[in-house]
């Protein structure tokens, strides 16, 4: 457990460092795009399909359910927004 | 953790690196889309790792995945992007949901699992309930389905507070007991009480900040459902969309000059209406679309102010029409976006790029405000709040510290306005009874085509 632990505050630090001074005309497409990675659930419902019981069952497809939703629809919806910000012509060399 | 390092182990590691890679490619304009596909490849990654997995039910999955899919995918495909606030709302209340789910399994009698396990659970149902219940509000918000105004009522914050301590009681007493199965719906209703109760009380005007919040609480959520089923994976995505929800919320309440726990707990613009800063009156003046291209035409510089008001009236597509005439006669054009206009971050950037909008022609209101002076016409479409001089000028007035887009310095101003009622944070604007503003009521989008069509006309 002080593993895990140990990963999650080193992540919550990463996660800040990552999103700083991010222009406001990404503000959309970030959200969208990290509201489809918090569907990460997916991951813990496809193994809680493993347990026994029909409670564990039922809340399991409800999870893996939900999550999917969240996760194509979010990944999906945010291709979408960004295919218009770089529907035109991008700034001459734009790349880094 | 075990010694030595699985196959599965490296690809959940390589997956954990990915979605890093991912966030990161999403913070430049140049680098954004390819960061969304990393992003997912990482997400794909995640999924056939956990498929690895002994003992899954692949008739299941399959079964509920491919639905699931299919409901998100059309509904990504088909909605509207004026309707877009809404149906992220919903996205990231249906990822609430599954951080509930997944806790609630971790807590059901006979599961044996560690007491470490059991306390994060709890944590991720709260956290997920809350997010999964304030999301469907904040959705109904957005979509004025629920009064957008906050719905304030005697007692709430105390029947607030009182609701999260039971909810953490029955917690403990789920956490400690593992037989007591009648706790976990207890636990389930009082999360999602407790995040109906949140959001209620917050005004539309404050949602691009609810929405950031709920945001980050779903990742939360996720990263404590990790921490019970001893996840990396799920703790490094989870927490990752936690703090850059944080940061994205800060960046919200920043533009507005408010503390996260005033826009939480005031109850924002719901005493509006009994008067604070709601006395000005007086003549507007009125104008229609041939003046206003009159003076559109004899301007040398325009600014262009959008709101939510462009988005309801479609009028993207006209706006971009009149801004080419506009360019064509040699006119300087610049459209000034504030971070908190429209319903969700960043939502008019999204809709002015649907319209086919150069970036370069978008600026922020710093960019403007020092040379107001020099602007002859700023056009004001559907934005009311964000160009309010009352914020800067009336203490009295709710808005009072936000900062706003100066139009009142212009030389003219053109709003643009269905009619004189208030803005979404519900307050009087005393930009409309000034000598240098004019009024053009209608639908914003026909008013515009109007304009515009005196120009190809010309």
């Amino acid at each position: 457990m002080t593993m895990l632990i140990l990963v999650l505050v080193l992540s919550s630090f990463l996660g800040i460092e990552l999103i700083r001074r991010i222009p406001s005309q990404l503000h959309t497409p970030l959200m969208s795009g990290s509201n489809a990675i918090s569907g990460i659930t997916i991951v813990g419902a496809i193994v809680a399909t493993s347990i026994e019981g029909q409670w564990a069952s039922v809340l399991a497809v409800l999870a893996l359910l939900a999550a999917t939703i969240n996760v194509v629809g979010g990944y999906v919806v945010t291709n979408r927004m960004l295919d218009m910000f770089g529907g035109k012509k991008q700034r001459q060399g734009g790349k880094p | 953790m075990s010694d030595g390092v699985t196959p599965t182990g490296a690809l959940e590691i390589a997956s954990c690196v990915m979605f890093l890679v991912g966030l990161k490619l999403m913070g430049k304009q140049a680098t954004a889309k390819l960061g969304n596909v990393v992003s997912a490849a990482a997400m794909l990654l995640a999924v056939v790792v956990a498929l690895l997995a002994t003992g899954v039910d692949f008739a299941v999955i399959s079964v509920t995945v491919l639905i699931g899919a299919l409901i998100g995918g059309f509904a990504a495909v088909r909605v509207k992007m004026t309707a877009m606030p809404e149906l992220v709302a919903l996205f990231n209340g249906s990822g609430g949901l599954a951080s509930l789910a997944v806790g609630l399994i971790e807590l059901l009698p006979d599961r044996e699992v560690a007491l470490t396990s059991r306390i994060t659970a709890s944590a991720a149902v709260i956290i997920g309930g809350i997010a999964f219940s304030g999301s469907i509000i904040a959705f109904g918000k957005l979509s004025g389905k629920i009064n957008t105004k906050p719905i304030v009522f005697p007692f709430q914050l105390t029947i607030s507070a009182i609701s999260v301590i039971a909810a953490l009681v029955i917690a403990g007493f789920s956490v400690a007991s593992d037989s007591a199965f009648w706790l976990l719906p207890v636990l389930t209703v009082l999360a999602i009480w407790v995040g109906v109760l949140s959001v209620i009380r917050i005004g539309g005007g404050d949602m691009p900040v609810v929405v950031s919040l709920l945001n980050s609480y779903s990742g939360v959520a996720a990263a404590f459902a990790g921490l019970a089923l001893h996840s990396p994976v799920l703790i490094v995505a989870g927490t990752l969309v936690g703090a850059s929800g944080l940061m994205l919320t800060n960046a919200m309440c920043k533009a507005m000059n408010r503390s996260i726990s005033n826009v939480l707990f005031a109850g924002f613009g719901s005493a509006v209406d009994s008067g604070t800063g709601a006395q000005q009156t007086g003549e507007v003046k009125p104008i229609n679309p041939q003046d206003t291209y009159a003076l559109l035409e004899a301007a040398r510089s325009v600014i262009i102010v959008p709101g939510y008001g462009m988005a309801v009236a479609q009028a993207q597509h006209a706006v971009k029409e009149l801004a080419a005439h506009l360019i064509e006669n040699g006119t300087n054009v610049n459209f000034v976006i504030h971070p908190v206009a429209g319903r969700m971050p960043g939502h008019m950037n999204v809709l002015l790029a649907e319209a086919g909008i150069e970036y370069e022609q978008l600026a922020e209101p710093d960019d403007v405000n020092p040379t107001m002076e020099t602007i002859d016409v700023a056009l004001v479409i559907g934005a009311n709040d964000v160009v309010n001089p009352d914020a800067r000028d009336e203490q009295s007035s709710p808005l009072y510290g936000m900062p706003i887009i100066e139009v009142d310095r212009a030389s003219t101003v053109v709003v643009l306005k269905r009619s004189m009622s208030t803005g979404f944070a519900g307050v009087q604007n005393s930009l409309f009874f000034r000598n240098n503003t004019r009024m053009l009521f209608g639908d914003a989008q026909k008013s515009i085509a109007e304009v515009a069509g005196e120009f190809a006309a010309d």
